[in-house]
Order: C-alpha cells, then sequence, then structure tokens
C-alpha cells in the first residue's frame, strides 16, 4: 500500500466518513454556537443597564439596515453551524445506536460526568428551545413583539414582558441549565475531539470549561430570576 | 459467604439467551471472583447441569482473556483490577450481581459470558505495528529515548486487550484500545515513519468492524483494569487529523 | 536409537557461524510453495510464524487462546537477559554461556548454550525496532538490573511486564504478517494429534474449541511452540490453559522427551489459601534483594510477626549461606522454605509458607524507595492476600513454575522425527537441569526469531517430500484417533469433574515428585498415578457434547495426557540416581544438604521413547561433554 495522490473532494468525503472527522466538524461549529452563546450573553446583560435605553440602542444598532449584510451575516453562519453540527451528532449518534445491538439489563454508573452521557439530549432539547426562543423573540410568534420603531425592538420590554410569564420563565430557566450542560462536557471535549489534550493541562482545561459553563447558566437565567422576582421591572 | 448470581446462559452465538438465578452458599472471601465461579461450575456439574462457559488464562490480571459485566460494570466496581484480580472480600454477604457478557456488535456472544474479540486483532493488523523484518537492526542504544518518553509509550503499552472499554463504553467505541496502541508505538522514535499509515488503517477498520465512535464520554477509562488515559484517544484523532491534513497515510484503493 | 545432536565441533565462538554456512537455503521462488505449520503463539510460536512469513513462506499458526497475544508468555514478569555488557560490569558471551551452563547444573549442551549467549545481543536490537519500550535511563540509554542473583547488570526489563512486551512485538509482528495474508491464523483451535507420513512430520489434527469441528492441516514441516507442562502439577504459576498435550502426543506419535523430571520451582509466590485454589501467583524474585526471609523458631507458634521478637525469629536463609543469604538460587531457597516448614515452623492459615519481611528495608530505605523499587508487586501482593506488605511481612510459599525437559531436539531444534521442529519451553534444549531467571524469555525468541528460520531451510532444501492429502489412510487414522478420544471422555458419563482429578494427580506429583524426591516415594507415586489414571477414564464426568464450545472437555482431554505425562516424569526422576538443579533427590546430597551430582554416571540427557500406555518407556542417552566449562560442585555458602 503506497501513498497515492487522492483529490482534495475525496480525500475530504473520506476524512467526514469517519468519526474522527464528524467529531472534528462538530468541535468547530461547537466553537462558533459557542462563541454566539458568549457574544449574545453580554449583549442580553445590557438589560441590567443604569440606563433603561441601553439594551433598545443596541438592539437598533444591530437592527440598523446598514449593518444587515454582517446581521445575515452571522444568521446564515449560524444555521449552518447548527445544520452541520446537528447533522454530524445525528450521524454519530445512530451509528453508535447500532454498535450495540443488545443493551445490558443492569448498569451501575461509573464515575464520568453525566453530562458527557446526555450530550444527545442536551443537545437536541437546546436546539428546540432556540426555534422557540426565536419564534418568541425574534420572529414575535408567541406574543406580539412592542416597538419603538422601524427596525428598533423594544427589547427590554418584550424580555420582561415575555419573562413575567412564570412558564415562559421556567421554560427559559430549564433550557438554560440543558445548554450549561452541554457545554460543561463540551468545551472540554472539543478540545479532545481535535486532538488536544496534555496530561497537565487538561486536568485544568477541564476544571475551566466546568466554570464557564456555569457562569453562562448564571448570567442567563438571572435575567428570568430578576424579573420573577421583580428586581427587573420596565 | 453467600452469594446470589444471576448469569446470562446463551448455549451459542444463534440461540437467545437469559438471565439465570444461581446461588453460591459457601463462598470464602479469600476466593477470586473466578474461584467463585469455579465453585459454581463444579456443583453444576454436580446436578448434573451444564457449567457457565467463562475465559480466563493466567489469572493474574495480564492476559486479557476474562472479563464480563458484574452488575454493568466492565470487570466489576473495583478501578485497575481484571474479573480474576478482584476478590471476594470486596463483596457483601448475600450481595445480589449480575454477570452479562461484553455488549457490542464487534463482539458476537460464543456462550454464555464468551464472546469472540478477534476484531481487535484485526485491529492490530491494520497497522498497530512496526514493521522490522527479523534481521540485523542497529544497536537498541543508538536511538535514545529518554525516560519519560519511554514510560508514557510504556503507560500506553501497558493495555491487556481485554475489551472492557468496548464494553463499557455507551458507544461500544474501541477508542481506547486503538487510542493505547497508537500512543504506545507514536511516542516512539520507531513508530513514526509509519505513525500516518498506522492511524489511518486503524480508523478505517474500526468502521468496518462496526465498533461505535468516541464522544469523549470517558466511561472505558474508568473501568480500564490497567488505568489508560483518555489521552490517548486524543493523540489517536490529532494523528488521524494530521493524516488527513497531509494526505500522507492514505491506503491505496 | 542413535541420538545426533548434530551439534558443530571446533572452537565454540565461530561454530554457529559455521553451521549456518552449512546450510542449506530455500531460493525466495520456492519459498512460496512451502507451508510450515506452527502450533503456539508465545514468545518461540509468535516470533517463528512473523519470521517464516517474512521470509516468504506460507505459515498456518494456532493457539488454543482466542488471540495469539495471550499465549502465557505474556505473564513473564522479571526480564530477558543479553551480553550486551553495557554497564561493563565484565560482562560478555562467554559469562553468560558459562553463568548458564554452571546454572543448568552442567546438563545442558555446550553448543546451544554458546549460541544462545551470542544470539542475545541481536534479540534486544529486533526488540527495539520493533518498538519494545524497555526501561531507559535518564540518558535515554537502555536500562538493566542484576536478576536472579547473578553477579553482573545484564537484565533488560519493561516494568515488571517484560514478557507482555516482548509478546505483544512478536504479535504485531504476526499480525502483520496476517494482514498481509502470509500467515492464516487459527485462534481457539487446539492441536490434538501428530500426522506423520512415511517416517516425517506433515500435519496436524486440530480441534476447533467453538464449533467442535475436527479438521487436518497438512504442510511440509509442523514447529511446536506450544510452551511447558507445569500444569501437570495442577497447582502452578503457569496459565490454566497451559497443557502438554501438543508435545504429548507428538510423543505418542514418536518424539523422544528429554528429562521430563527437570522440572522448576519458584521460591517467591502467594501461598495457597484454600482448597477453592485455581492457580498460583509468581512475585518477582526481585523481592528477595531487599526481604528477609524467616519463620518462627518455635514449632507452631501462632503468633502474628509483629509479636514476634528478633530473637524468636530464624533467618534461616542468613544463617545457613553466609554469603549469599537471601539471593542464594531458586532450587536452594525452595528447598529450604519446605524444610522449615515440614518442621512446623511454617507460617500462615495452612502453615504452608514463610515470612519476606521488609521492616528492615523500610528503615534502612525509607517506605518511599521501597515503593518505587517494587510499588506494583506489593499493590499486586495486597490485591490478592488483602494484607499491607509495608505493614506486615509477606507470607510466601515455593512453586512449581517451569519445566526445562521437553521434546528432544538437535542443535537445528528439530526432534527425531524429520520434520518436526520443537521450540521454546517445549524442547529441553538450553538450560540443562535448573534455568536462570531471565534467560527463558532469551530462548523463546533465540528459537524463533534466529534460530529455526534458519535451520528449517535446510531440511526443506534437501528433503523430498512427496504430495499427500488428507485422503491420506496416516491422516485418517490421526483423525481416527482424535475422535476416539473425545468419545471416551464423553461416554464415561462418571461421578468426578474434571478438576477433582486434576487436582488429585497435582498432589501425588507435589508430594512424592516436587522440590524434593525420594526413590521410596517415586514408587508410591508410579503405583498411585496408573491406579487415577484408570478411574479417571472410567469415572470422569464431562457433560455436553463435542459439538460446541466445551471447556470441560478441552480441559479433560489435557488431563488425560497430564496423566501419562506425570508417570513419564516419576520413571525419569527415579532413573536419575543424582540430585542437579531442579532435580533433588533426598540420597544424594552433600553433607551440607546441597545438590549432589554424579557425573560420573549421569552425564547425559535422558530422551524416553514411547512404548505404549502403562509399559515401561524405553530410554535413550545423549552423552553430553563440557570442553569449555568444567564441572564443579555449585556452592553458596
Ligand atoms: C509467571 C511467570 C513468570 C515468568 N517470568 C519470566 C522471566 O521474568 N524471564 C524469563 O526469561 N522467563 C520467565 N518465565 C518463563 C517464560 O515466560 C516461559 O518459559 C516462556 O514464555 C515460554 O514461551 P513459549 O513460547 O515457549 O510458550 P508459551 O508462551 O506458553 O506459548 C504456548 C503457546 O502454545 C499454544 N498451545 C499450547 N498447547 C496447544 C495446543 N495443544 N494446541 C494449540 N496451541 C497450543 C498456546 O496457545 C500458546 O500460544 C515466566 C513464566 C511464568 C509462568
Ligand atoms: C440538535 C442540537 C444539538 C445536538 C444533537 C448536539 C449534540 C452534540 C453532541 C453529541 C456533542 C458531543 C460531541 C463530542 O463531545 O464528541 C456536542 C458537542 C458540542 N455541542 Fe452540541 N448539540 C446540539 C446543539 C448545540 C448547540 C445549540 C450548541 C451551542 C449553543 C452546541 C454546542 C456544542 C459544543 C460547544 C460542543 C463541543 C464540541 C465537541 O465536543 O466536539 N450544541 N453536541
Ligand atoms: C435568558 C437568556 C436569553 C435572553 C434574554 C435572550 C434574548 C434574546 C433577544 C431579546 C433576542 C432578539 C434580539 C433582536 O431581535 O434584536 C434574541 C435572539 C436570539 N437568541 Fe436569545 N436570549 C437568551 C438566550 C439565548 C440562548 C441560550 C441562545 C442559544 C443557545 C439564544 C439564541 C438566540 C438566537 C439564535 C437569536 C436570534 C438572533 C437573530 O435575530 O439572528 N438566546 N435573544
Ligand atoms: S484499553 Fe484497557 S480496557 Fe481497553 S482493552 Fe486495553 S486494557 Fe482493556
Ligand atoms: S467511553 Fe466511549 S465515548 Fe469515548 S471516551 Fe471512552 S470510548
Ligand atoms: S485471566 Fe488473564 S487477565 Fe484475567
Amino acid at each position: 500500500m503506497s501513498t497515492v495522490a487522492v483529490s482534495p473532494i475525496n480525500r475530504a468525503a473520506r476524512f467526514y466518513e469517519a468519526p474522527i472527522g464528524k467529531k472534528f466538524v462538530m468541535a468547530v461549529t461547537g466553537v462558533l454556537l459557542f462563541g454566539y452563546v458568549v457574544a449574545h450573553l453580554l449583549g442580553n446583560l445590557q438589560v441590567y443597564s443604569s440606563d433603561p435605553e441601553q439594551i433598545n440602542r443596541y438592539a437598533a444598532f444591530l437592527h440598523n439596515p446598514s449593518n444587515a449584510i454582517f446581521l445575515w451575516g452571522a444568521r446564515v453562519a449560524l444555521l449552518v453551524a447548527v445544520a452541520m453540527h446537528i447533522v454530524a451528532s445525528v450521524q454519530l449518534w445512530k451509528q453508535n445506536r447500532t454498535a450495540r445491538p443488545v443493551g445490558y439489563m443492569k448498569k451501575d454508573d461509573v464515575p464520568t460526568s453525566y453530562a458527557a452521557r446526555t450530550m444527545i439530549w442536551s443537545g437536541p432539547i437546546v436546539a428546540a428551545f432556540v426555534i422557540f426562543h426565536v419564534l418568541h423573540l425574534t420572529v414575535g410568534a408567541v406574543v406580539p413583539l412592542q416597538e419603538l420603531g422601524v427596525n428598533q425592538p423594544n427589547v427590554r420590554a418584550n424580555v420582561i414582558g415575555g419573562f413575567q410569564n412564570p412558564f415562559l420563565a421556567g421554560f427559559y430557566i430549564f433550557a438554560m441549565i440543558l445548554l450549561c450542560m452541554h457545554l460543561y462536557h463540551g468545551l472540554w471535549s472539543m478540545f479532545q475531539s481535535v486532538g488536544l489534550s496534555h496530561p497537565r493541562y487538561t486536568p485544568k482545561l477541564q476544571k475551566f470549561a466546568k466554570i464557564v459553563a456555569i457562569l453562562i447558566a448564571i448570567g442567563n437565567c438571572s435575567i428570568p430570576i430578576a424579573v420573577l422576582t421583580g428586581l427587573l421591572t420596565y | 459467604m453467600r452469594i446470589v448470581l444471576h448469569i446470562w446462559r446463551q448455549r451459542n452465538a444463534t440461540e437467545k439467551g437469559r438471565m439465570v438465578r444461581y446461588e453460591v452458599p459457601n463462598v470464602n472471601q479469600e476466593m477470586s471472583f473466578l474461584e467463585m465461579l469455579d465453585v459454581l461450575n463444579e456443583d453444576l456439574i454436580a446436578k448434573g447441569e451444564d457449567p457457565v462457559a467463562f475465559d480466563s488464562d493466567c489469572r493474574e490480571g495480564i492476559c486479557g482473556t476474562c472479563g464480563c459485566m458484574v452488575n454493568g460494570v466492565a470487570h466489576g466496581h473495583l478501578p485497575g483490577t481484571t474479573l480474576c484480580q478482584l476478590h471476594m472480600r470486596h463483596f457483601k454477604d448475600g450481595a445480589e450481581l449480575y454477570l452479562e457478557p461484553w455488549r457490542a456488535r464487534a463482539f458476537p456472544v460464543i456462550k454464555d459470558l464468551v464472546v469472540d474479540r478477534t476484531a481487535f486483532d484485526r485491529l492490530i493488523a491494520a497497522g498497530g505495528f512496526i514493521s522490522a523484518s527479523t534481521g540485523s537492526p542497529p544497536d537498541g542504544n543508538t536511538i535514545l529515548i529518554p525516560k519519560e518518553t519511554s514510560d508514557r509509550s510504556m503507560d500506553a503499552a501497558a493495555c491487556i486487550g481485554c475489551g472492557a472499554c468496548v464494553a463499557m463504553c455507551p458507544n461500544a467505541s474501541a477508542s481506547l484500545f486503538m487510542g493505547a496502541k497508537i500512543a504506545h508505538l507514536g511516542l516512539l522514535p520507531q513508530g513514526q515513519p509509519e505513525r500516518e499509515r498506522r492511524v489511518v488503517g486503524m480508523v478505517a477498520q474500526a468502521n468496518t468492524e462496526l465498533f461505535g465512535s468516541c464522544t469523549n464520554i470517558g466511561e472505558c477509562e474508568a473501568v480500564c483494569p490497567k488505568e489508560i488515559k483518555l489521552e490517548t484517544i486524543a493523540r489517536m484523532n490529532w494523528d488521524f487529523l494530521k493524516a488527513n491534513w497531509t494526505g500522507r497515510g492514505a491506503q491505496a484503493e | 536409537m542413535e541420538l545426533d545432536s548434530k551439534c558443530p565441533t571446533g572452537p565454540i565462538e565461530t561454530r554457529w557461524d559455521r553451521h549456518r554456512f552449512n546450510l542449506k537455503l530455500v531460493n525466495p521462488a520456492n519459498k512460496r510453495k512451502h507451508t510450515i505449520i506452527v502450533v503456539g503463539t508465545g514468545l518461540a510460536g509468535g516470533s517463528a510464524a512473523a519470521t517464516l512469513a517474512d521470509l516468504g513462506y506460507n505459515v498456518k499458526c494456532f493457539c488454543f487462546q482466542d488471540s495469539p497475544r495471550r499465549a502465557h508468555s505474556i505473564a513473564a514478569q522479571g526480564g530477558i537477559n543479553a551480553a550486551k555488557n553495557y554497564h561493563n560490569d565484565g560482562d560478555s558471551v562467554h559469562r553468560l554461556f558459562y553463568d548458564t551452563v554452571k546454572g543448568g547444573d552442567f546438563r545442558a549442551r555446550e553448543s546451544n548454550v554458546y549460541r544462545l549467549a551470542q544470539i542475545s545481543l541481536n534479540i534486544i536490537d529486533q526488540c527495539v525496532a520493533q518498538g519494545v519500550p524497555f526501561a531507559r535511563e535518564y540518558s535515554g540509554y537502555l536500562d538493566n538490573r542484576s536478576f536472579g542473583g547473578a553477579q553482573v547488570s545484564r537484565t533488560f526489563y519493561a516494568r515488571g511486564q517484560t514478557g507482555q512486551q516482548l509478546l505483544l512485538g512478536a504479535y504485531q509482528a504476526l499480525e502483520r504478517q496476517i494482514g498481509r495474508g502470509q500467515v492464516k491464523m487459527f485462534p481457539r483451535t487446539e492441536m490434538l494429534d501428530l500426522i506423520v507420513i512415511d517416517g516425517k512430520a506433515r500435519g496436524i489434527v486440530t480441534r476447533d474449541l467453538v464449533t467442535g469441528k475436527l479438521e487436518s492441516h497438512l504442510a511440509d514441516a509442523v514447529m511446536l511452540g506450544t510452551g511447558g507442562y507445569s500444569n501437570v502439577y495442577y497447582l502452578s504459576t503457569n496459565a490454566k490453559g497451559s497443557n502438554a498435550t501438543a508435545i504429548w502426543r507428538a510423543h505418542k506419535r514418536g518424539a523422544l522427551f528429554a528429562n521430563p523430571c527437570y522440572t522448576q520451582i519458584h521460591p517467591t509466590c502467594i501461598p495457597v489459601s484454600g482448597d477453592y485454589q485455581s492457580k498460583l501467583t509468581l512475585m518477582s524474585e526481585s523481592l528477595r534483594n531487599d526481604g528477609r526471609v524467616w519463620v518462627p523458631l518455635k514449632k507452631g507458634d501462632t503468633r502474628r510477626p509483629s509479636e514476634i521478637p528478633e530473637a524468636g525469629r530464624d533467618y534461616y536463609l542468613e544463617r545457613r549461606y553466609p554469603s549469599f543469604g537471601n539471593l542464594v538460587p531458586r532450587d536452594v531457597a525452595s528447598r529450604n522454605a519446605k524444610l522449615v516448614c515440614d518442621e512446623e515452623r511454617g507460617v500462615g492459615e495452612t502453615k504452608l509458607a514463610v515470612y519476606l519481611d521488609f521492616r528492615d528495608a523500610i528503615q534502612r530505605l525509607g517506605k518511599q524507595t521501597i515503593k518505587e523499587r517494587y510499588g506494583n508487586l506489593f499493590d499486586m501482593y495486597e490485591r490478592i492476600t488483602g494484607e499491607d506488605p509495608y505493614a506486615v511481612p509477606m507470607r510466601i510459599y515455593p512453586a512449581i513454575h517451569y519445566t526445562m525437559g521437553g521434546l528432544w531436539v538437535d542443535y537445528n531444534l528439530m526432534s527425531n522425527i524429520p520434520g518436526l521442529y520443537v521450540t521454546g519451553e517445549a524442547n529441553f534444549s538450553d538450560h540443562g537441569a535448573n534455568r536462570l531467571g531471565a534467560s527463558a524469555l532469551m530462548q523463546g525468541l533465540a528459537d524463533g526469531y534466529f534460530v529455526l528460520p534458519n535451520t528449517i531451510n535446510d531440511y526443506l532444501a534437501s528433503t523430498k517430500l512427496e504430495k499427500v492429502d488428507t485422503s491420506h489412510p496416516a491422516v485418517l487414522e490421526a483423525e481416527q484417533q482424535a475422535t476416539s478420544i473425545t468419545r471416551r471422555l464423553l461416554d464415561a458419563k462418571g461421578t468426578r469433574s474434571v478438576d477433582s482429578y486434576h487436582r488429585e494427580l497435582g498432589k501425588i506429583m507435589w508430594d512424592y515428585c516436587g522440590m524434593s524426591r525420594t526413590a521410596q516415594g517415586l514408587k508410591q507415586a508410579l503405583a498411585a498415578i496408573p491406579e487415577l489414571r484408570e478411574k479417571f477414564w472410567r469415572d470422569v464426568k464431562v457433560l455436553g457434547t463435542g459439538e460446541e464450545l466445551n471447556q470441560s472437555l478441552e480441559k479433560a482431554g489435557r488431563v488425560a495426557d497430564f496423566f501419562e505425562l506425570a508417570e513419564l516424569i516419576c520413571i525419569d526422576a527415579l532413573e536419575r540416581n543424582e540430585s542437579c538443579g531442579g532435580h533433588f533427590r533426598e540420597e544424594y546430597q552433600t553433607p551440607e544438604g546441597e545438590a549432589a551430582r554424579d557425573d560420573e554416571r549421569y552425564s547425559y540427557v535422558a530422551a524416553w521413547e514411547f512404548r505404549g500406555v502403562g509399559s515401561a518407556p524405553a530410554l535413550h542417552k545423549e552423552p553430553l561433554t563440557f570442553e569449555y566449562v568444567h564441572p564443579a560442585q555449585r556452592s553458596y555458602k
């Protein structure tokens, strides 16, 4: 068997065919999605700004037609990333299911993270949340959205108004916790997936990933909670 | 002490099996787990019942022949221990244990607790070696290997090929086994020339054997009797990405 | 029968080279036309199969385990010797040769041993090239330790798993050839008989252990690397599956069995804890470097070791062998342990154990140092016994560990049946009456990598081998034979399990033909064994059928052979009226209780010819001559 020239296309195909290839795709898209979550969180935290109009100005800035290309660019990128991420994970999941046709009657746990075992569930739930969430706060299909003007959603009002409904707020919090679990494992897992591991640094990285995931959850959950407890009002 | 066992009985690969309940009333806590099964089998033979088939050979934790799931944990709950090295003093009197064979499509059951692990051999044949024909290689000391490197290589080389990692992995993935071999050889200077071909060959073979893929769950590491580290899997991933990036190690069609 | 060892003569340093030059070669094109059967995938079999396939021969390879990687070589701990003299401590090929001949108590062939010492150099290089992770020093150079009481550091090791790493090297080379299609591997397949056609070994009959299917495989030559027969004693440090079936059935087809009574006992094993015991675990000999062996002075002293004051302890090895102390050779250490236990001074539940105490070493060097040196061994001990050897002394007792005897082979490793080669522990060749630590791995690999692939060419090139197929009467007769044995075992439908018989046989052997032997004891054994064998055939209870995975049936076949071999061991032990190496006859000892050889009358290899079950075997003698190492009484005072 000698090394032969393979065209980039079917080299890429063969690469993706292998589970490690799919994992690589998941890791890379995972990074993107993670990046979005962080950026989005920072944007959202502006509701706490002493200036009640701060977050709306931010939204207006995003929606400003002159930024449309960037906005849509970002949306498309995210959409593609989520799509690839999901496709890859579902393909892996299907392969892995067939790898053990007969399961065990009894299975005690061994010391590993629960989050790791449930990636395939936390993921879709988060995705489902995102769809609902977009319908809720971007499209306005759940509750009609208030606007200050064209391309100027009254984000502050929409968010606070929405979270005053305890069921809605509750669902958000639930989703945020699952996202936390997903990242809790995912944030170090992606390094492992691309082959970055080091006896000394990996344990540190794992701790760090967990902290980040929890911080994100706290940040996100704080908003509905703040509204429910009446700390955050119009 | 008294032990209650629920053991998977299956006459052969084709017939379907079931769990059967047995009691071993006269267990001595100095016995090894397999000696406890020996005692059970002696009773069964006396009663004229077919003894439980299970694999074992060295019974000192090095050959990798033994192993089954004990309450769903490969080789039992004691970390870093093969089934043959697990002793009954670690169980409570009257304990109720469920014994099942390794379960994976790549490891079909042959009989009772005995499974077919030849897929592991085919993984090695697909690249888990250094091609060094017998002859007159250079003196062993012409290749200097830092102690740390050879120690890390030895850590990975300690794999006994028992299959517990596959049995425990929720995805029935052989990644820890493959990673161990790839790290053992890939860490050594002698292993460099074939590094890419090795990983490409083994990963492709794992796919045809229908092993699952690794999603970094880590249960394999938790039950590995030789405490092989997840790091070895990362190493395999890295080598695989590198091989695909450089295009080296591509098998000719 | 004339036994021609085919040993070259002339200066010993060049014998192997000259011999190799005189051997005929098979040209590459013709190699493809030859098929060679290799039974066994241990260091001896695996290395041979891989090398022969690499040379271009078609190889069919067999093992009873589910993978070639599980051969019992995997269990070897301590290390492998090689006369590299990396440490300039006076080692040399000649010294390794000398030590091995002396260690073997002058019952080995000088030519073979010298070749072994020479090849030891290539082995290490070959294994390093394969990626065996031998221990290294910080400088990156290969590390060595001194082992088994050798005065030089010539032992190469990979942690406590040297055998495993060497075997994986051979196994990976073998898998490579399997991948290339040059070797056809048959795991879970047991050899049940040898096919001999007009005087030449031409094939084997096997049983597929999963389906029970009997099959005949034909070839131009057959190699057996099927390991040792320590399991005759039931309890040994060998794996449960280790057996003598392959060599014994070959013996029944005419291959001579040499020096069966040379069995080695390892002094530092974990003692038996009860009658359910299924095997014994060895603790590396290196422990004796720092541990002190003792028993209470008083008979039947039941106090805990910590309660026994210095004055109440008998460090018997240090007392009797001031200069070597706890480092006396295996046979001496073992015999003395038995002695003190016979004096009812043994310790532990069964009173069949002595203490190996690290208290003083820990005081002297600190717990940390001891941990670094023996950490994994201490862990293993604790895992098995549940006792912490840092706090309480280890309990140890000798156990059967290795068998120097085996099928007789000439310098080319060919038995007296043309075309039947025997390598590794299965042959008798290089260790004489006692094997030195770390030299069995060396022999297995020397035979498989370097000797056999050279010598087998000569046979194939110079022998006319006519075509045969599986319809040949000899093939049918062999298959017939194998089937009838299986039938008889299944049809006995008796009352007792195979294991119960194996245990009973083992006890007889251990009591009468174990660490020390007497004419009278051996005669008792020779009366008891045939009796038990008869009973076994009448009364053994093997359930199930022959057409399935049937582990009782596998065991039964092996035990049946152990019965016959056990008898031969005792006959040989009785015939050899001297003590040498692993064979200690109480009647023949020096005033200090050391083995007393009788070079006048017994300086020969005892090669036994099978004459039918129950009828006396015929003895053929191969005289041993020593030109380079002059026989002397071993002394470790
Ligand atoms: C616990 C222990 C520790 C040891 N430590 C050391 C050490 O430190 N240094 C050292 O030099 N030596 C050591 N030895 C001795 C050494 O390991 C063995 O002598 C050596 O490995 C034997 O190798 P082998 O290839 O001849 O046989 P094995 O490795 O036993 O291989 C036998 C092969 O034959 C096959 N086989 C057997 N019967 C049949 C059959 N009927 N049909 C088909 N296949 C069959 C088996 O499947 C196996 O593949 C140790 C031995 C033991 C038991
Ligand atoms: C249907 C939707 C989703 C599914 C099925 C899914 C599934 C998975 C799975 C199985 C993994 C584990 C990969 C591995 O560790 O080997 C993973 C990793 C990851 N996921 Fe998701 N996920 C989904 C959505 C999301 C979303 C919305 C985000 C971000 C907000 C996200 C972020 C990540 C990250 C960062 C990783 C780590 C990458 C890696 O481990 O390779 N995922 N996902
Ligand atoms: C409590 C936490 C959250 C709040 C308050 C919140 C708030 C908002 C708001 C107000 C918008 C509309 C912005 C606009 O139209 O200008 C929005 C859009 C969005 N949010 Fe969130 N969000 C939260 C959590 C999340 C999480 C965890 C995710 C992803 C995992 C997410 C994904 C999105 C997406 C994809 C959009 C659509 C962006 C676009 O219009 O292109 N949100 N969010
Ligand atoms: S990696 Fe561990 S669990 Fe897997 S085969 Fe090797 S030793 Fe067994
Ligand atoms: S448990 Fe399975 S998912 Fe990977 S980390 Fe181990 S192989
Ligand atoms: S029997 Fe060899 S590892 Fe358990």
